[in-house]
């Protein structure tokens, strides 16, 4: 990078230090983002944004603070570092327990995604006309509302900190979806393409470009207009087949924000709720059948979840989480892993150089299994198949979920049968999972670009490398 | 004029200048302080504050529209907004729907501003959390104390100018003993509102009645929902029903004029001290009712849902509301007219639901909903959680706590015609847990409920 702003880092970390802390780090970050809209033929929606600032973290005693201004001056950054230091002292009047850090083991280094077109260098005429059509087929072919967004971030970041990390990165992320409703009589269908919000990832506008929005437009269209007169989802309890989009979303609530170790030692128990994961069971605990094998895997190329290095310093590192169904890892940062008592850290961001970099998911993702779908339906009797996302809860422990599909199927003697509207299921965690009894290989690394989590808000992205798989006695069909 | 305004007037000139004298441009400049102090296992374990000024451009050219932001506001920050914005705009296609300026409109009044709150440091925020943990005598504690400040001024080229302030301070925590949460929040306009003390000793006396749940059978019951509950339905009532897009589209509940609620429902929105006085588009806010006496009487507009409805701009423009809507984001449930004989009493119920519960025969007493999202928009079906306490009523007496439950309901239907039995004559106001919005609103005895799942699944 031709400018680096580890000077301003630097004299934010060290202001912190002179004012009494025993630790600090910071984050200078500028981020590009780019969206765009269309509705029915027409663009509704076009931003381009720009935020530059720095965040610095303090550690005074047993206590953290954290203070963010975007003006990346000398006396800025100094100033920055002395407030955290401060807000740090504050928290002392209610302290917590001694904070040790886990060692990161990175001292200087240098990441950028792969980006084979730079997603914000296409011109915006090229983006639109993409939108305008795709959203337009969809029209022409029956929709009565068609919508189109991509999104582009661009980010570039330096981190240092007083156990001497200096670490700059890029990472281009973007995606792009489609969504075709059609009206019905007191209710709407829509089918989406390729996701219910798109498909995103850590790469460029070439990922955009496979997606093939508008060769789906006129498909999402006619299943949504026929979803209107099919028939509701039986009530009841049936074997249960999920496209790998939607398994990725049940990935994401139903295992990934269990096993953030935040949450497990209580530190999001008011808000996103703790977990019903005991940290005494690490190692022994069974989570799911021996198909679940789940991986944190910040270094899949092109997924939406990579990086480098975190907001902490730590090098992406694969580890497992669940190993043939057993629970074996958890997602951590440096403070919580060294409470907890485990050696390894890495799972730390910030949405910005406004917000305090806190836990997250990075890839959360099911290996392949020995499976295709078509095997899968082909070997089941009697049962429900469901894809696309289009709702979802879960408690605060992440145990019992309820999600809504786009599109149903029925599944009788091994055949794919009638189409199945309003298709939802609903379940407990490690029960759901202890039932999957059957997994395909045909892994797609889906984008979830809209987790949210902290207090103030924060919008992480996560991937979920996902496949279609089958599970059994799973209760369908609830409604309203 | 404050430095907000004065930096939206100039980015308005800069605009002028370079895209020439028939461009339409708006500028929203928002200086936005915010200080959150967070707990958990009864400590401070999150403590942060940033300062950031966002200026954010729409820019109207040749028929085309494009918008952006910057929180880089030096000179060469602005020019590079206003200069790409400007090269979005010409390489965008044709906007057919722009809705044009909105013409100099003066700001209605708004309550006073507390100078003090805005000011608030990091001691006086632990100092209330400090009190919480105290209060709670023993228990687990966990929540935040925030405060924030925002100062804005709007500009655009058809001559509207204004500017104004706000402030907020919220503080919302949970008390848990064995598996039992119990919870207190409230927000206010100024900070000394807030009594840790009382919200500690709240949370506690929830979290002391909810040991030893019950497990109850999914089904329909009768429910008093405790204001934190209901601030749930009118966040959802606003974001879905109310969004004056969706209502364009076809995808609300809405019909204006018709009788979908209860007599007993009158909704308001009322911006007015709670955030600033006018929109992103500079449209002055004020109080709004959408829905009076049980009939939908309105929906919340910016510029284009209103060009779109054939109605006029209700002040509820926000930066992405041409993609996602235009949402009312501080509601008001009215209480309810009718006098209630006062119940005191120790136990979970808060003291604004106690009179209702004393009317129920048998339902639950419901604290609190958690990770409610839409099955279907139209009718506004919505599955989520109880959370934070749930009781078993008998005979208008808490019997024994109830495990948290699912629901899957259509939130119109639960307050519908004769669905209603009564409103509480006390209102709480009270924040969001994730942004800066709140909501005002007493508890309510619904007639049915539909909870589809308990902790068995």
């Amino acid at each position: 990078m031709s400018v680096d702003h580890f000077d301003e880092a630097g004299t934010a970390v060290q202001a912190a230090l002179d004012a009494g802390a025993r630790y600090a780090d910071a984050r200078v970050m500028l981020r590009r983002t780019e969206t765009m809209s269309a509705r029915d033929g027409a663009v509704e929606d076009l931003s381009s944004d720009e935020s530059a600032g720095i965040g610095v973290r303090a550690l005074v005693g047993s206590s953290w603070g954290f203070y963010a201004v975007p003006d990346l001056s000398d006396a800025a950054a100094r100033a920055a570092g002395r407030r955290a230091a401060g807000i740090a002292a504050a928290s002392a009047l209610v302290p917590g327990p001694a904070i040790d850090l886990v060692p990161t083991g990175a001292g200087t280094a240098s990441w950028a995604s792969r980006c084979e077109i730079d997603p914000l260098s296409v011109p915006l005429s090229v983006k639109g006309d993409l939108l305008v059509a795709a959203t337009a087929a969809a029209r022409d072919a029956g929709a009565d509302l068609a919508e189109g967004i991509y999104q582009i971030w661009d980010t570039r970041k330096w981190f240092a900190s007083s156990d001497g990390h200096r670490i700059d990165q890029h990472i281009r992320e973007c995606g792009a979806g489609i969504t075709a409703s059609a009206y019905g009589d007191g209710e709407i269908q829509r089918r989406s393409w390729p996701s219910h919000r798109g498909q995103y990832g850590t790469r460029g506008w070439e990922l955009v470009d496979e997606l093939a929005l508008t060769a789906n437009a006129a498909r999402m269209a006619d299943e949504a207009r026929a979803l209107l007169t099919a028939p509701l989802c039986p009530s009841g309890e049936t074997t249960l087949i999920l496209g790998g989009e939607q398994l990725a979303l049940q990935i994401h609530e139903s295992v990934g924000h269990a096993i953030e170790l935040d949450r497990i030692l209580g530190w999001e128990a008011a808000f996103a709720g703790t977990s019903w994961l005991d940290l005494d069971q690490l190692g022994t605990l069974r989570y799911g059948s021996d198909l679940m094998n789940i991986t944190i895997d910040p270094t899949i190329p092109g997924a939406l979840g990579s990086f480098g290095y975190d907001d902490e310093g730590s090098p992406a590192v694969k580890r497992d989480a669940v190993r043939n169904g057993r629970w074996v890892g958890v997602l951590a940062g440096r403070d919580s892993a060294a409470m907890a008592g485990l050696d390894y850290a890495g799972s730390v961001r910030s949405d910005g150089w406004a917000r305090l970099p806190m836990v997250r998911m990075t890839n959360v993702g099911l290996e392949p299994g020995p499976h295709t779908l078509d095997e899968i339906i082909a070997a089941t009797d009697d049962g429900v198949l469901m894809d696309i996302n289009r709702s979802w809860s879960i408690d605060d422990r992440r145990l019992n979920f309820q999600f809504g599909c786009e599109i149903g199927y029925e599944v009788k003697n091994g055949k794919r049968g009638r189409m199945l509207r309003n298709p939802t299921y609903t379940g407990i965690g490690p029960k759901f999972w202890q039932s999957m009894d059957m997994l395909s290989s045909e892994t797609v690394a889906w984008g979830t670009p809209n987790c949210g989590k902290g207090q103030p808000g924060q919008i992480g992205h996560t991937g979920h490398p996902a496949a279609p798989a089958r599970f059994t006695g799973v209760r369908v069909g609830v409604r309203g | 004029m404050s430095a907000e305004l004065d930096l939206a007037a100039r980015v308005v000139e800069l605009t002028r200048r370079l895209a020439g004298p028939g461009a339409e441009a708006e500028v929203v400049a928002a200086h936005s302080a915010e200080a959150l102090t967070r707990f958990a296992n009864s400590a401070i374990h999150q403590n942060v504050a940033d300062a950031t000024t966002t200026v954010r451009l729409r820019l109207h050219l040749d028929g085309r529209t494009a918008g952006g932001s910057t929180t880089v506001t030096d000179a060469a920050g602005l020019q590079s907004l206003v200069e790409r914005t400007i090269a979005a705009s010409r390489l965008s296609p044709p906007d057919q729907a722009w809705p044009g300026l909105t013409p100099p409109t003066p700001l209605r009044e708004s309550p006073a501003f507390d100078e003090a709150t805005a000011a608030a440091g990091p001691h006086e925020r632990a100092a209330r959390v400090r009190d919480f943990v105290r209060a709670a005598d023993g228990l687990e504690t966990a929540g935040f104390c925030r405060t924030t400040y925002s100062s804005g001024g709007f500009a655009n080229t058809a001559g509207q100018a204004v500017e104004g302030r706000a402030a907020e301070a919220a503080m919302d925590g949970i008390a848990r003993l064995a598996g039992a949460d119990g919870v207190a929040r409230r927000a206010s306009s100024r900070l000394t509102d807030l009594d840790g003390t009382a919200l500690g000793t709240r949370a506690a006396a929830k979290a002391r009645a909810g040991g030893r749940p019950i497990e109850l059978s999914p089904g329909r019951y009768e429910v008093v929902l405790e204001p934190t509950a209901v601030a749930d339905i009118l966040d959802n009532l606003a974001t879905f029903g109310f969004n004056g897009k969706a209502f364009a589209q076809h995808q609300s509940f809405a019909e204006l004029g018709a009788q979908q609620f209860d007599q007993a429902v009158t909704i308001r929105d009322e911006p007015l001290g709670a955030t600033l006085p006018f929109d992103q588009e500079g449209t002055p806010r004020g109080t709004l009712t959408l829905v009076q006496q049980g009939t939908t009487t309105a929906v919340s507009h910016d510029r284009t849902s209103a060009a779109e409805a054939g109605a006029t701009s209700t002040g509820h423009a926000g930066a992405a509301s041409r993609s996602w809507g235009p949402i009312a984001s501080n509601l008001a449930l009215a209480p309810g007219r009718d006098a209630i004989t006062p119940v005191t009493g120790e136990g979970p119920t808060a003291a604004s639901a106690r009179a209702l519960v004393s009317g129920m025969r048998r339902g639950l007493l419901i604290t609190d909903f958690w990770y409610t999202r839409v099955l279907d928009q139209k009718s506004l079906v919505i599955t989520g959680l109880t959370r934070n306490g749930v009781w078993l009523v008998e005979d208008g007496e808490v019997t024994a706590a109830v495990g948290n439950m699912r629901f899957t309901q259509s939130y119109p239907q639960a307050l519908g015609p004769g669905a209603v039995l009564g409103v509480g004559t006390e209102i709480e106001t009270l924040p969001d847990r994730w942004t800066g919005v709140r909501y005002t609103a007493p508890a309510l005895h619904l007639q049915s409920w539909n909870l589809t799942g308990n902790a068995s699944g």
